[in-house]
């Protein structure tokens, strides 16, 4: 992650180790060179992934884009009271053979906790472990963090399987392609498997819990831009990095519906690095005027409104994410914005499967969760039940019923 | 604009400090053009045409002072990494020290006003430590500095990571932030002073002062030729480990500039060190010590930050741009290097002039007037 961050960095060590090859390089379309290497990780929730419609969008996939543009709307079965465990009427996982009465030890091999989504994910994950611990259903939860490596959470998962003395598997993916294998592996011993997040190639797993995905989320952000902005209007898009599948769908969507409507976008890689975020956006206002901007992420959101601030500039109108940070700046401007949510109550989700899956309920074999976004009319009270909670928190994180709640989150204990 | 004032400035030193300073201002402007370390000036230049030129409003003074004062923080980055680089060592640790500072500014800080001073105090004491630590290990342990300060860059980024999970914490109290982000309203033309720019302009100064200054001609002298200047009666670990310090000093600074500039991320600063050591290189200034201008490795943090303007506003793709910009690095270094064959020869006809050399310390005079040229 952090060399796509520092473009210097990375220029000089490219440049003097590879010299000959970036000379090569030059020459070539630039759309090769940046998704070349990422061909392994296409796509996950998308198993017929393979026909890519246009040459430039090579992370469009107008099925996938299609299904998520009519789940937006779609009626989740189950309580809105408990979106952690509504989900789109779909087939169901027959679970009757892994009925069974006692505490189970379950085993989680989480790709990372590096970024405040997923510590805030984290954290909800464990309170929900601790009141299935209280209720007598998982004695334990082992967990390997693999720190953003693919190779690394491999040997997790290996790990579990030989010695790991398991009931179950959860499984968050590093990446989709590279952690296919091991989670067929998981499969074959025959416990529940529960993979989240992001996907895997392989539909083995009992379950497979996400929200809605990243072409909803670029659908929602684009057509709220569109609809606010005059055609011809400028956005500017802050990614956080490339080859990602759920980040590259969020803008592969909105990117097709910018150019749909003749929205002018420009995209920048930042690494979520605050200090790149404000020069980039600063440039572009000293190009000229920004009507919009569009993130892939909120992490660094305030660094962009405050570029337009140190500019002079009036604000944006801008799509966010449901971090507190960007809601609070949000309500503090007044400017015109959406906050998209990758649901963060998703991390409940999987030790919940598990409890239905030991009693024998059927759970959905792949099981979508909503993804609704906070509009400026929700906005207060998001900011109302998430009082004193840390910037980096995430408003959607499902957690108020959980035990610690609201210290252990305002706190950020990271266990 | 800058390309005005900043020419000026270059050749200033170089005026001041050239040997053979016989000839008109335009000559001895031209001389100190073709070294290496007057070479960035003429890059520095090109670039902002170039800016300029593919968006007209960035040459407005208020533009250009917001420009200068958003590079403050690679610049005095740039200028510290010199002090090591001349001493003929290599400071990877100031990234991490960058992201240290700025977590513990975020976590120490918070929103209690009152800790703005105590903070600031326990962060340069931090900085000078992390300065002392590589010094002394690179000096006295003889650990190759490339280690040392790899060491703390991996020591360093694992207490970020410790203390923040790896994501933002919430940012500091305002006040402290407009260190970095606000500055002196209503100045007539250029609308905003912006704080960063003041601290840039004192930190050059008192640079060009130090380098001036015996500390200055030793540091150099221990680039070029540590034996020889141990022999003469310099105490080399300490003058390279103050180098050391003044280095993470200047990363602190630039910590300080930069959670004000863009607020609290484990991610800020991460790749400094090579920006710096870049900047350094740019400006002429030789990996292995002993030669090269304190400005010039500002000026080269400035051709930098233009050149990523320019790909800006030119919406280079962003798949690709690092492969622009590091050709158009090496372009640079390979034209600067060129400017160094070019600058050598006219010095060597300078022999003649032995009583300015001990004045003769941070300039491009002395590859022919000093140790280890010949």
């Amino acid at each position: 992650m952090r060399r796509q961050i520092h473009r210097a960095p990375i220029a000089v060590a490219t440049a003097l180790l590879l010299g000959v090859f970036a000379t090569a390089c030059s020459t070539e379309d630039p759309t090769d060179g940046g998704t070349g290497s990422d061909e392994t990780t296409e796509s996950s929730e998308s198993p017929d992934a393979s026909e890519s419609p246009t040459e430039e969008v090579e992370w469009f996939d107008q099925a996938v884009y299609d299904e998520q543009f009519d789940q937006r709307s779609a009626t989740f079965e189950g309580d809105s009271e408990t979106p952690y465990l509504q989900y789109i009427d779909g087939e169901m996982t027959d679970t009757s053979e892994f009925k069974s009465d006692g505490a189970k030890k379950a085993c989680f091999a989480n790709a990372s906790i590096s970024n405040p989504w997923r510590q805030t994910g984290w954290i909800t994950m464990n309170q929900q472990l601790k009141a299935l611990q209280d209720d007598g259903v998982i004695s334990e939860m082992e967990t390997r963090d693999a720190g953003d490596d693919d190779n690394t959470q491999i040997a997790d998962i290996d790990y579990f399987i030989s010695e790991g003395n398991c009931d179950a598997f959860i499984i968050s993916p590093n990446s989709t392609a590279a952690m296919t294998d091991a989670v067929e592996r998981a499969c074959e011993t025959g416990k529940p498997v529960v993979v989240f997040d992001r996907g895997v190639q392989t539909d083995c797993a009992t379950s497979f819990i996400h929200p809605i995905g990243g072409f909803a989320w670029g659908i929602d952000t684009a057509e709220f831009l569109i609809d606010n902005l005059e055609e011809g209007d400028k956005v500017v898009a802050l990614r956080i990095l490339p080859g990602v599948d759920v980040l590259e769908q969020r803008w592969a969507g909105a990117e097709k519906l910018f150019e749909e409507n003749g929205i002018e976008a420009v995209d920048y890689f930042t690494g979520a690095d605050p200090t790149e975020i404000k020069k980039i956006v600063t440039d572009e206002l000293a190009k000229g005027d920004v009507q919009g901007i569009w993130m892939d992420a909120g992490d660094g959101a305030v660094a962009a409104i405050e570029a337009f601030e140190d500019a002079g500039a009036d604000y944006p109108v801008m799509t966010g994410e449901d971090e507190m940070t960007f809601l609070r700046k949000w309500e503090e401007t007044g400017l015109t914005g959406l906050a998209p949510v990758y649901s963060n109550f998703q991390w409940r989700t999987p030790l919940l499967a598990l409890e239905k899956i030991f009693a024998g309920e059927e759970v959905p074999k792949e099981w979508v969760l909503p993804q609704t976004p906070i509009t400026e009319d929700e906005r207060a009270d998001f900011l109302e039940a998430n009082d004193g909670m840390p910037d980096g928190h995430y408003a959607k994180f499902g957690g108020e019923d959980l035990p610690g709640y609201p210290e252990v989150w305002q706190e950020r204990q990271i266990p | 604009m800058s390309a005005a004032t900043s020419t000026p400035s270059g050749s200033a030193t170089a005026g001041r400090t050239l040997p053979l300073s016989e000839g008109s201002l335009l000559q001895r402007l031209l001389r100190g053009a073709i070294t290496p370390g007057g070479a960035v000036f003429i890059l520095l230049a090109v670039l902002f045409v170039a800016v300029v030129w593919v968006n007209p409003s960035f040459g407005e003074p208020p533009q250009l002072i917001r420009f200068i004062g958003r590079t403050a923080p690679i610049a005095i980055a740039a200028m510290g990494q010199y002090y090591v680089i001349v001493s003929g060592e290599f400071d990877l640790s100031m990234g991490a020290v960058i992201a240290t500072q700025v977590v513990i500014a975020g976590n120490y800080i918070g929103q209690d006003e009152s800790r703005v001073l105590p903070a600031l105090a326990l962060m340069l004491l931090i900085g000078a430590a992390v300065g002392v630590v590589n010094g002394l290990a690179t000096t006295l342990l003889r650990v190759p500095s490339f280690i040392v300060t790899l060491g703390t860059m991996l020591a360093l980024g694992g207490l970020v990571r410790y203390l923040t999970g790896g994501a933002a914490t919430g940012n500091p109290v305002d006040s402290f932030r407009q260190i970095g982000r606000g500055g002196i309203e209503d100045v007539p033309v250029l609308d905003v002073l912006p704080y960063p720019v003041i601290i840039l302009a004192v930190v050059a100064v008192a640079s060009v002062l130090l380098m001036r200054s015996p500390f200055g001609r030793t540091l150099i002298a221990a680039g070029d030729n540590p034996d020889a200047a141990g022999l003469a009666g310099a105490h080399v670990w300490w003058v390279k480990t103050r180098a050391f310090m003044l280095s993470s000093l200047s990363a602190t600074v630039a910590g300080i500039l930069l959670v004000g500039y863009a607020g609290v991320h484990p991610s800020v600063g991460s790749g400094y060190e090579f920006q710096a050591i870049t900047a350094v290189v740019l400006g002429g200034v030789v990996l292995g010590g002993g030669r090269g201008w304190v400005l010039s490795a500002a000026a080269g943090a400035f051709a930098l930050e233009l050149l990523f303007s320019f790909l800006n506003f030119q919406e280079v793709e962003s798949t690709w741009r690092p492969t622009v910009q590091g050709l158009i690095i090496i372009l640079a270094v390979a034209a600067g290097a060129r400017a160094w064959s070019y600058g050598r020869r006219p010095s060597r006809t300078a022999e003649s002039a032995p009583p300015a050399a001990p004045a003769a310390s941070p300039t491009p005079a002395r590859p022919g007037t000093e140790t280890g040229e010949n």
